[in-house]
């Protein structure tokens, strides 16, 4: 992952492989099986630090089995156009209210006379139903979870990156950077994540946004995932800074300091590696909560625009028709539980094998 | 103490001021368009929107623009021009039904998150702790809305036992005001709940591996004792303050998704609604009293939070 420099003591350290504390400490997650018969591997020294979590993160099953649950859902969206051609036979924009379909042997109206949908038909066509303008509802579940893995994605990356780089410079500068990266990051913080998502959701879905440099039409993919990128930004910059205020002034950074360094090489190359551990545990995570947060933003109409599926839209779409057409509510409903469980116990299962006493928990 | 208190209040204040410019920014200045016309709302005249322009100033230079929109805001005058109703009366009107909820859930989640949290400690590892892990997780995974949804149809609609949304105010009828709520607050607490038995698993045991309560255990206290008074007190302080935060944020319209699922007139099912309607005069005046709600409050904690442990106000 990143250039370890030999003989930096701190850096094995910072990454929790102390076997004295690393085996069944308070902190290590009840899901992680104990860790007995490890121990004598993990003091292996020609082990690096990476080498030593993903040996533990594979002895972690249930860590490991909710991962490939992530992953078996992304594989099925990447899906979605070969099912939707090949088993549907249709798309996830395609009107079928006056078509007919077979269940259980019956021919059944897709929509009926009083504009209820057909639930799960449980073969090719309609596999999960039909929603109430007769579209295949597993079709724009897989198209759905494209559009809303995406947007997680998109903003996760944005997240890090951003709050990387706002932690790095606010920790390693200190004094007047720090001030107003923080307070930026503070002001950021103040608003109700769903408020301040949605109200800009808002107001770039009615008039699009014109920065000069940037320009954003209302209606894309993109516009939530950057919002939802940005307002998350505190979450991460916060604790990179607090890791580097308390790594910039060791040894090391001296070292490299007097040897004539500057700063962005010190940044880069001594500072980075050591917060990189703290940035890949926050990956599974913000994954998760901006999914969430897509969905939510989604619910109320600011994210992902009709006729654009998203898991989000699916369930706010749904709960109209309930109690008439639950499984509406129900499918996209059940697959966003499924992603977001899997990668939250994923997550998890990888903070323990990198971090066994991180302080850093389960929070929004 | 007196110096700390002044600087937070101080600091609190700046912070406020920037959130208000913030949200004045992305709400009339930084969006490409004629802020008056996102104000009208869909179906505007002309003329009304030529009347906008010159209430909010937009005539004007931009930090005129700024001092008329603020003025409007704190004055009151604030009207959803779509519905022809004034914003902060409604805000007003609607304020008990989201702090109904707010406090409810509120309660249920730090009762049990305390609850669970400190099973799980006291039990780490053990079985119970793995199913309240498992919980946790599937808590902390569950979207508040489809829960929401879904609770109200197979414990509301299916089952019958519990009322079909809306809100009841609690001086017209307690009961049921209460029993239209039950479900709201729980489908709020499970997130939480989650979230705050983790938090407190993890605090607990990393206090019970403090010195002084080795020591409390050497002077032959009862286990209870030693949880209770010694390791459960100090690991609540730091839960605490994430409470005032957290009910600060559902305030200021958090509970936007709860309150569109059960159909309680709240704050945030006005967001809510003014988001599905386009109307953009409510969703600016919630933005900057959630924001304000937030700030005010995490002042009040960090002032508590001071007042209760020496160590931060000497730190800073």
């Amino acid at each position: 992952m990143s250039a370890r420099r030999p003989g930096s003591s701190i850096n094995g350290k910072d990454t929790g492989i102390d076997p004295a504390t690393s085996t069944g400490t308070a902190f290590s997650g009840t899901l992680a099986p104990e860790l007995d018969g490890g121990s004598k591997v993990e003091l292996a020294p020609e082990m690096g630090p990476y080498q030593i979590a993903w040996r533990r993160l594979r002895r972690n099953r249930v860590a490991l089995g909710f991962g490939l649950l992530f992953i078996l859902i992304v594989v099925l969206c990447l899906l979605a156009p070969v099912y939707a051609s090949d088993v549907a036979h249709t798309t996830p924009y395609a009107n079928h209210v006056t078509d007919t379909v077979q269940v259980g042997g019956k021919t059944v109206d897709v929509v009926s006379l009083t504009g209820l949908p057909v639930g799960p038909t449980w073969h090719g066509r309609f596999f999960l139903g039909a929603d109430a303008n007769g579209r295949d509802v597993a079709v724009r579940l897989l198209y759905g979870g494209r559009n809303s893995l995406e947007i997680g994605g998109v903003a996760t990356l944005i997240t890090i990156v951003l709050g990387l780089l706002a932690g790095i410079v606010a920790g390693y500068f200190r004094g007047f950077a720090d001030g107003l990266i923080s307070r930026l990051l503070e002001v950021i913080w103040a608003y109700p994540v769903i408020v301040f998502g949605a109200a800009v959701g808002v107001i770039i879905n009615v008039g699009g946004l014109d920065l000069g440099f940037v320009k954003l039409n209302g209606g894309t993919l993109l516009v939530p995932a950057i919002i939802i990128g940005i307002v998350y930004i505190p979450y991460v910059a916060r604790p990179v800074r607090g890791k580097v205020l308390s790594v910039r002034g060791l040894d090391f950074v001296d070292a490299a300091r007097q040897q004539g360094l500057g700063h962005m090489r010190i940044m880069a190359g001594e500072i980075l590696p050591n917060v990189t551990t703290l940035a890949i545990v926050m990956i599974p995570l913000q994954l998760a909560q901006s999914i969430l947060l897509e969905a939510a933003l989604s619910f109320l109409g600011a994210g992902v625009q009709s006729p654009n599926p998203s898991w989000g839209t699916m369930i706010g779409d749904g709960t109209r028709l309930i109690p008439g057409a639950i499984h509406l509510t129900l499918v996209p409903g059940t697959m966003l539980v499924l992603c977001v469980l899997g990668i939250n116990i994923f997550g998890d299962g990888v903070r323990d094998a990198l971090d066994p006493r991180a302080k850093l928990r389960i929070e929004r | 103490m007196a110096r700390f208190v002044i600087r937070r209040i101080g600091s609190a204040i700046l912070v406020m001021f920037a959130t208000s410019v913030l949200t004045f920014l992305i709400f009339q200045a930084i969006p490409s368009g004629d802020p008056a016309f996102r104000l009208a709302g869909k179906y505007s005249t002309p003329a009304q929107v030529d009347s906008i322009r010159k209430e909010w100033g937009f005539d004007k230079p931009v930090y005129v623009q700024y001092v008329k929109t603020m003025e409007k805001i704190f004055d009151g005058s604030v009207i959803s021009y779509t519905q022809q109703l004034n914003v902060d009366q409604t805000v007003i009107h609607d304020l008990p039904a989201t702090l109904s909820v707010t406090i409810g859930g509120a309660v249920i989640w730090l009762l049990f998150g305390v609850l669970f949290g400190v099973l799980s400690a006291i039990r780490a590892g053990r079985y119970l702790d793995r199913a309240l892990t498992v919980l946790a997780f599937i808590g902390v995974s569950m979207p508040a809305f489809f829960l929401g949804a879904i609770a109200l149809y197979y414990l509301g609609y299916k089952a019958k036992l519990f009322p079909l949304g809306d809100y009841v105010p609690l001086t017209r009828d307690p009961g049921a005001w209460f029993s239209h709520l039950l479900l709201p607050w729980i489908t709020l607490a499970v997130l939480y709940i989650g979230i705050y038995s983790r938090i407190l698993r993890s605090s607990v045991l990393d206090t019970l591996g403090e010195d002084y309560v080795r020591t409390a255990r050497a002077k032959g206290i009862s286990e209870r004792r030693v949880l209770v008074r010694h390791a459960l007190r100090n690991s609540m302080i730091p839960l605490i303050s994430l409470w005032g935060l957290d009910f600060a944020s559902l305030l200021g319209g958090g509970t936007i998704l709860i309150e569109e699922v059960f159909n309680i007139n709240g704050v945030g099912k006005y967001v809510g609604d003014s988001i599905g309607r386009l109307d953009v005069p409510p969703i600016l005046v919630v933005t900057v009293f959630a924001a304000f709600a937030v700030v005010a409050l995490s002042a009040v904690v960090d002032i508590l939070y001071a007042a209760l442990d020496p160590r931060i106000r000497l730190s800073s």
